[in-house]
């Protein structure tokens, strides 16, 4: 994914050349910003329903234990055979020895973050295993070879001039047509084809209902479906927080869920799948993968309230001005941001400092997870654990004590500021990157302090 | 009622004038004020760069500064809000926990604390107000666009109490600037890119002025705005409101 191991700076710098298509990517994503907003105020009691989402999910987690096993012992009652993976390498196992089980070759998937976070395209991919992508942003970016860019738009970073182009590569449709209807109509021939031939349909979960036992599936295409209804086996994958006590809570959650991530007041399918139908296997996963030692820390447990809705990332003015990419994570963006740290501390301790900890996520969060507090948080557990270089760690050590004695500070502060004025060149200079495209601040000849010792002297 | 008056580090070494307008200002409206002079900073640049314990040198010093105050006041939405959030002091932890209680923003402690009805300040300019987002979202200085609230906003109650100043509309009313602290040294490109993108909001719409509550996001965006050679210039809130025959 990330194979020169580039940090979120400098990726995002990188993304940064091209000004024309950050500006196209923060209108675009801004526009769902807007969508969202104006979706919410049309309900009056938008915060209460936050307020509740959010009550509901901190009892979840604090009994999870209680709920797993009412909903395994639902669903196997309803003839489900359940699966628990603690590591994502478990949970791909699992996965394969079900489609191995079948002698299938070949499988179509709805959207799902979780196989996202196990790698499970690519294990699939060494064990002989064709998966195809049936979303079809997530189709888009498996013909591109490469990972969504975001959790609910997988392909937002795609114009549609760039699709018609890998259409055409790939899907053998005529050059130079870009048109956004036809090109759709292309997908569906040519999914239509995979969804007739696979045995095996994977599926996501969004919400799993302990009370019923039953799974819910959030489309706008009607791919979870059209694959499932087509297939013999279907295998839903899950994070164990997808639980929710009560059928009734969904009342709750899929009116935050698409007005949140979309501005539209509900996906096209909410599908409910509780049983196999006749003939037909179905298969849960349930995964672990880091989420119970997440569950026993307070500062960063919250974060598993989350229910994807991607609002986060479309509210924020660094993701909109990064791209997805820049994150170098399955899940980008300010919740990318304080989960992936928990998964690898060495490779995402850059990603808590992509933020200016704004707080705009916070807000937007249909759960109220506490993303920028979360942030900061992360950052000093980064720095505790010796994530951080060398040089910014003499830097703080230096700043730190210049700060905490008034004689140095004062005393740096003249000198900085007699610098500033008398050899500008020793600090606008290339190797200050605050000057590589803005002045530096004027350097006054006196303190607020000399100033106001001077009047109090003068009035004296 | 006995004001202790806290200048954040960047506005005492670089915007002497910010420290000055809001002295001025609160000594105008009969406040007895008092700068304590062995006052150096927050902590807060070390603690957002994940190092805050090494803050405990500048807790201290804060501490011992301010401990004897009724209220503090500070020309910063930042600031504040990391005394707010973040104070400690083992060695008086009672101490620390009254300074959080009392310490005030500047425009927050002339609405809510002074209550002030009225100005005599006159700004006959076009000026954009940028929402610094640890005053906005941190202090709750105004209604923030996420929430479905009704609206409020305690900066812009000051300004429309300053004749001839004429508040411009924008079309992303509290989008961050960018600066962020070492954000925009560490993240040069994305932070800059803000601060651009910010400044052609309040442009477009005709501003002469960006004001807000913090001086460190006018810092960045005057550092932007000096290197396009714009016209436009900053302005702390503070300057605004103290700008008495002028």
């Amino acid at each position: 994914m990330n194979p020169q191991n580039n940090t979120h700076s400098e990726l995002a710098e990188k993304f940064n050349r091209d000004v024309e298509r950050v500006n196209w990517h923060d209108k675009t994503l801004w526009f769902v910003r807007e969508k969202r907003d104006k979706a919410a105020h049309q309900i009056a009691e938008w915060e209460q329903l936050r307020e509740a989402a959010s009550q509901i999910k901190n009892n979840v987690l604090s009994n999870l234990h209680d709920y797993l096993i009412e909903f395994e012992k639902n669903a196997v009652r309803h003839g489900v055979h359940i699966h628990w993976a603690s590591t994502a390498q478990k949970h791909n196992e699992i996965v394969h020895s079900i489609i191995k089980k079948h002698g299938a070759n070949h499988i179509v998937k709805s959207k799902s973050m979780l196989t996202e976070e196990c790698g499970l395209n690519e294990y699939l991919h060494q064990q002989g295993v064709n998966v195809v992508d049936t979303d079809l942003g997530e189709r888009i970016v498996q013909l591109a070879n490469e990972p969504p860019s975001h959790i609910v738009l997988p392909c937002i970073h795609w114009k549609k001039e760039e699709i018609g182009e890998l259409f055409h590569q790939h899907l053998g449709t005529p050059k130079g047509n870009a048109d956004p209807q036809f090109l759709t109509a292309a997908a569906r021939v040519h999914l239509r084809e995979h969804f007739l031939t696979s045995r095996v349909a994977l599926t996501g979960v969004n919400f799993a209902v302990a009370e019923t036992g039953e799974i819910i599936v959030c489309t706008n295409e009607g791919n979870a479906d059209l694959g499932v209804q087509l297939a013999d086996v279907h295998i839903a994958c899950m994070g164990i927080e997808k639980i929710i006590p009560k059928r009734k809570h969904l009342s709750v959650f899929l009116r935050l869920l698409a007005r949140s991530a979309t501005g539209q007041p509900i996906t096209t399918y909410s599908s409910h799948f509780q049983k196999p139908r006749e003939g037909q296997e179905m298969h849960i996963v349930l995964v672990d993968n880091g989420r119970s030692e997440r569950l026993a820390s307070d500062d960063f447990r919250n974060a598993l309230k989350c229910i994807r809705c991607g609002a986060c990332f479309n509210t924020c003015p660094v993701y909109r001005r990064s791209g997805g990419h820049s994150y170098h994570t399955a899940v980008a963006g300010p919740i990318g941001s304080i989960l992936a740290p928990g998964f690898d501390m060495a490779k995402n301790a850059d990603l808590p400092f992509a933020s200016t900890l704004c707080g705009s996520c916070t807000n937007v969060c249909p759960v109220k997870i506490d993303i920028h507090d979360q942030l900061y948080k992360w950052r000093q557990v980064l720095v505790q654990n010796g994530h951080t270089t060398a040089s910014k760690k003499t830097g703080m050590n230096v700043m730190s004590q210049m700060l905490s004695h008034p004689t140095v500070y004062r005393f740096s502060g003249a000198v900085g500021r007699w610098v500033m004025r008398t050899l500008p060149l020793m600090i606008n200079n290339k190797f200050n990157p605050w000057y590589k495209q803005r002045e530096m601040p004027k350097a006054s000849t006196q303190s607020f302090r000399s100033w106001y010792l001077n009047q109090r002297k003068h009035e004296q | 009622m006995n004001v202790g008056l806290f200048i954040p580090c960047y506005i005492d070494q670089l915007y002497p004038q910010v420290g000055i307008a809001t002295l001025q200002l609160l000594e105008r409206l009969g406040l007895s004020v008092t700068y304590p002079t062995n006052q150096t900073c927050c902590g807060q640049p070390m603690a957002n760069s994940g190092f805050e314990h090494l803050t405990q040198g500048t807790s201290y010093n804060f501490v011992t500064n301010f401990s004897e105050f009724d209220y503090i006041v500070c020309p910063s939405g930042s600031c504040t809000l990391h005394i707010k959030d973040h104070l400690h002091d083992e060695g008086h932890p009672d101490k620390a926990i009254s300074i959080r209680k009392k310490t005030f923003e500047l425009t927050e402690f002339l609405t809510d604390v002074i209550g002030i009805k009225k100005l005599a300040a006159h700004f006959p300019h076009k000026v954009g107000l940028h929402q610094s987002c640890h005053g906005l979202r941190g202090l709750g200085l105004a209604q923030m666009s996420e929430l479905m609230a009704p609206p409020f906003s305690k900066p812009e109650s000051l300004l429309n109490m300053v004749t001839g100043l004429e508040l411009i509309e924008l079309e992303r009313k509290d989008e961050c600037c960018g600066f962020g602290g070492t954000f925009c040294v560490f993240e040069e490109a994305v932070s800059v890119k803000m601060g651009q993108d910010r400044i052609a909001d309040h442009s477009n719409h005709g501003a002469e002025y960006i004001t807000g509550v913090d001086m460190s996001c006018l810092m960045h965006l005057e550092g932007i705005l000096r290197r396009q050679k714009s016209k436009v210039k900053v302005i702390h809130i503070a300057e605004i409101l103290n700008s008495v025959n002028k």
